[in-house]
């Protein structure tokens, strides 16, 4: 059974500049209830790597230097 | 017999799966009922953010404060909402600690209203009785929760998925088989009693977006418990009893009537006249719904566009900071200004809830299931219309009882062939290099649910539909996952699948209709209390099958004036009619 992987425009989006993950922060990967949020490898910084969100804010709100931004998923919009 | 290196066994004497409400409550009341026993709270996310009350709540829906109502007033209704299908003895056990544990929070730090006098901000929302408590600073109740976590030393794992529960050679509740979600790991807890608290089960239906995770529950609530419970041999009752909540179109979050309707919100048709003498949830008021966006005079809104400024910013502030506050977002989006429009509403996918309803693992006014040594409490457990405050109190009871039940046992000895075969079970979707991802397989059931077991329920549809399911067992063989991430999700959607059996085979068993759309079974119209007013369980037969049984409903300890009976039946507004 072939695979094929789609792309999909995910809701929260993280701020690079505003992101301190490589200092060790993990408050938004922490608090995610679905555990969507993990460290990029490439950048070091924290994004959305799976696109199952429920819009609850806690990522956005807990982030400690406001670098977290939740948007409504598209297909709700 | 060893187990092999890759399964990790730890033991403690009270095990606690799931981490939202009930669960920090019961293993917070577990430790001060015996503070030398060790506790384990399990949590698939982290406690600090985790369950239905992840961003806090608005209000208590179910607060019974003397001088405003009695225990016996709060029985009678929800009775009556319940179409008299409950175990009136759990609703009243919950009715007589509703108050103590409102004093308990509120000296834990949890905020509640008060007016000009000091006393608690009651509202009535109830068709009958005043029972809402606003908490328009309810967004840090989890911060609070864990604060006592700490403080009484209970042992948090987060990320970790409760797959099965594990028993003893008596039977007994032993423990459970779990899953870590970021390094696929297996650990085996053993204990000496186990509760239950793992949610609602939110994941059963297709939410109309389509977003597999844009559900009505935290969608972390997916039917763990549930699963487990059919899977060690515990009944569930009332699973036709769905769960369905009117909600903001789309967004698919609580319109909350209950905040905005004591201040002079309501749900309007489209010509923004009332249409539902109440807004408190019950299948009657639902069904009302329900006729009303199928009709002419559809869809339904939430009006509150009559309202003066400062309370449109009252409700704004409570509605945009709390329980799922990116609706503000969602509104902004779309232009819709509660000042100027009325909000589209519609109604939730199905689920499993007795915070809401009635449907769930089957326990008792002791917190027990029907397995010894396994309690369950909050969304999952039975206890019907119990929401957050119910989860608290019968949280603290399960906690009591289950520190109780492990006093003076010893560790089982587990079963490792089967700790063994489930191990390879549940890790099989990454033993694979291609397959049937995850999401793929859930977004066929989930639509199989909303094609054909979503109300209005018809036999031959519900029979299509349960054929359907049957026939994806074969595809479980060929999940595929890729990371642990995907094998968490792969084994959730096992979870989803087996809640999903279960809504077609207890909707098909009780033939009548009753709890108005909740059960609303078009070959069997009518409510048929002769035959029918009685307890649904399902549960696992010998031959492994699910199966259904009646179960009596136990002497009522309020008793009902005939009078008193019919009305949740005259939910419509005449005038509008």
């Amino acid at each position: 059974m072939p695979i094929a992987s789609q792309i999909s425009m995910v809701p929260v989006v993280v701020d690079d500049d505003k992101c301190i993950a490589e200092k060790g922060c993990r408050t938004c990967i922490d608090v995610c209830p679905l555990d969507v949020l993990w460290i990029n490898e490439e950048t070091g910084k924290a994004h959305m790597k799976y696109d199952e969100c429920w819009y609850c804010m806690p990522c956005e709100t807990d982030c400690p230097t406001d670098a977290v931004t939740v948007n409504i998923p598209y297909l709700l919009r | 017999m060893n187990l092999p290196d890759d399964i990790e066994v730890k033991d403690i004497d009270i095990l606690i799966i799931g981490g939202g409400t009930a669960g920090p409550m019961a293993a917070v009341a577990a430790k001060e009922k015996n503070p030398d026993a060790s506790v384990m709270l399990l949590e698939k996310a982290n406690v600090k953010r985790s369950g239905a009350i992840s961003m806090g709540m608005d209000g208590l829906n179910n607060a019974v404060v003397p001088g405003h109502s009695t225990p016996e007033d709060y029985v009678k209704e929800i009775t009556i909402a319940n179409d008299g299908v409950l175990l009136q003895k759990g609703v009243m056990t919950y009715a007589e600690n509703s108050f103590a544990m409102i004093q308990k929070l509120d000296k834990w730090g949890v905020y509640f209203q008060k007016d000009e006098t000091g006393e608690y901000d009651m509202k009535k929302v109830h068709h009958l009785g005043t029972y809402v408590l606003p908490m328009p600073e309810g967004h840090n109740i989890k911060k609070i929760l864990y604060r006592r976590l700490r403080r009484h030393r209970v042992t948090v794992e987060n990320r970790y998925q409760a797959i099965r529960i594990l028993k003893d050679a008596e039977g007994n509740a032993c423990g459970c088989i779990s899953l870590n979600s970021r390094t696929a790991e297996i650990l085996v807890i053993r204990a000496k009693s186990v509760v239950m608290c793992t949610g609602a089960a939110g994941r059963i239906g297709l939410p109309a977006s389509g977003y597999l995770f844009g559900t009505y529950e935290n969608p972390s609530n997916c039917g763990d418990g549930h699963s487990m419970a059919f899977h060690c041999g515990a009944e569930l009752t009332g699973l036709e009893c769905y769960q369905i909540n009117p909600l903001l179109k789309d967004y698919n979050g609580p319109a909350c009537a209950y905040v905005t309707g004591p201040l002079g919100g309501y749900t309007a048709n489209s010509k923004g006249d009332r249409f539902i003498e109440c807004d408190y949830w019950s299948g009657q008021m639902m069904m009302e719904f329900y006729n009303e966006l199928q009709g002419g005079n559809g869809p339904v809104f939430l009006k509150l566009d009559h309202l003066a400024e400062e309370t449109i910013q009252e409700i704004e502030h409570v509605l945009h900071t709390n329980e799922r506050p990116s609706r503000g977002r969602f509104h902004d989006g779309r232009g819709v200004d509660y000042r100027t429009k009325m909000v589209e509403m519609h109604i939730s996918e199905i689920g499993f809830c007795a915070g809401h309803s009635a449907s769930g693992v089957w326990t008792n006014e002791k917190g027990e299931t029907t397995v010894p040594g396994l309690y369950g409490a909050g969304d999952m457990a039975s206890i019907p219309h119990s929401y957050m405050l119910g989860a608290f109190v019968f949280g603290e009871i399960c906690g009591v009882n289950a520190a109780e039940f492990a006093e003076g046992r010893e560790f089982a000895e587990l079963d490792m062939d089967f700790i063994i075969s489930e191990r390879d079970r549940i890790l099989a979707p990454m033993k694979r290099t291609d397959g049937i991802p995850p999401s793929q397989f859930e977004y066929k059931v989930r639509r199989l649910v909303n094609d054909y077991l979503q109300p209005p329920k018809v036999t031959k549809k519900m029979d299509i539909g349960l054929q359907r399911l049957i026939a994806m067992e074969d595809d479980i063989q060929h999940l595929f996952a890729r990371d642990a991430h995907e094998l968490l999700r792969a084994n959730e959607a096992q979870h989803v699948y087996d809640c999903a059996k279960m809504a077609a085979v207890a909707s098909m068993y009780r033939t009548e209709s009753r709890w108005g759309l909740y059960h609303h079974y078009v070959d069997h119209p009518e409510t048929n209390n002769e035959d029918w007013f009685c307890h649904v369980q399902l549960h696992k037969n010998e031959d492994d099958e699910m199966v259904c049984k009646t179960r009596p409903i136990d002497p009522y300890v309020v008793e009902l004036d005939d009078n008193e009976k019919n009305a949740y039946s005259q939910m419509r507004v005449q005038q509008a009619s």
